[in-house]
């Protein structure tokens, strides 16, 4: 097993949130928004996995554990919303929906 | 065995980086499931044998299926392709990028002075996972029960095809 100092891990798990939050900026189609958001809950629970690591805790692969719930909920949920928008705008940019019925 | 760490760890960087800069939807959630299996590389390797498994089961089996689910049955064409390389111009990037970059030197300014301890490498096994998740983590357990039923119900209300509006019929008052 491998024995890194947990900085460079945590550093690892920053950098893959920043390029997942660098994604849900710049993107403006619904899919690559919602897959970078994936890739911000998985950095954030690999931040937690590498902590329970470093102090021999299970409690970190136990709060990957419920990202992972949350993180299968909000796809299941926001994939659904993604195909109510394509049948009522009949494209994937956000930028379609800016306005409100107000 | 820290070489395998920081090889996974470089293949998860450029899959990640290669996932937000994509044009094709298809080749971008490729990349993703290969980022994602890397992640789970490094699971494995720091001592987390349980979540590993988990990584490629959830995120790498399930949820990926769910989007090429989405992908199929969109259907899209060349259309929203074309304009999505318009919206890859640099001038686009600048501003995210900066904010990400400032955000990424705050992270890890603030990790430096950190006296953390190094990772052991003994692995946590899948035995005091469990212990702990229904032992003193139960109404956690419990919560997230109580999430994928709202998750479940949720998707299905907003899936389903709306139908058209009904006349209203001379009987509604």
């Amino acid at each position: 097993m491998a024995q890194v100092p947990m900085e460079h891990g945590l550093y690892v798990a920053g950098l893959l949130f920043c390029l997942g939050l660098v994604g849900v900026l710049v993107r403006r189609d619904l899919l690559f928004v919602l897959m970078s958001i994936e890739i911000m809950l998985n950095a954030a629970g690999m931040a937690f996995v590498v902590a329970g690591a470093g102090w021999q805790q299970p409690d970190g692969q136990i709060m990957f554990i419920f990202i992972l719930t949350m993180a299968a909920a909000e796809v299941a949920v926001g994939l659904a919303l993604i195909v109510q928008f394509h049948h009522h705008f009949k494209t994937l940019d956000a930028d379609a929906a800016r306005r409100m019925r107000g | 065995m820290n070489a395998v760490f920081y090889i996974s760890s470089l293949v998860a960087v450029i899959a990640t980086a290669l996932v937000v800069t994509r044009v094709n939807v298809v080749h971008a959630l490729l990349y993703l499931i290969v980022s994602l299996l890397a992640v789970a590389l490094i699971f494995f390797v720091l001592g987390a044998p349980f979540v590993a498994a988990l990584e490629v089961l959830i995120y790498a089996g399930a949820i990926m299926v769910l989007f090429v689910f989405v992908i199929m049955m969109l259907n899209l064409g060349a259309r929203g392709e074309r304009r999505q390389k318009a919206l890859l111009n640099p001038s686009i990037w600048i501003g995210p990028g900066i904010l990400a970059i400032v955000l990424l030197g705050e992270l890890v300014y603030v990790l430096i002075g950190q006296e953390l301890p190094p990772t052991s490498g003994s692995e946590v096994s899948p035995k005091q996972v469990s212990l702990a998740l229904f032992g003193p983590y139960a109404l956690g357990v419990e919560l997230a029960s109580v999430l994928l039923l709202a998750g479940l119900v949720g998707a299905y209300h907003l899936g389903r095809r709306v139908a058209p509006p009904r006349a209203p019929s001379k009987e509604d008052p």
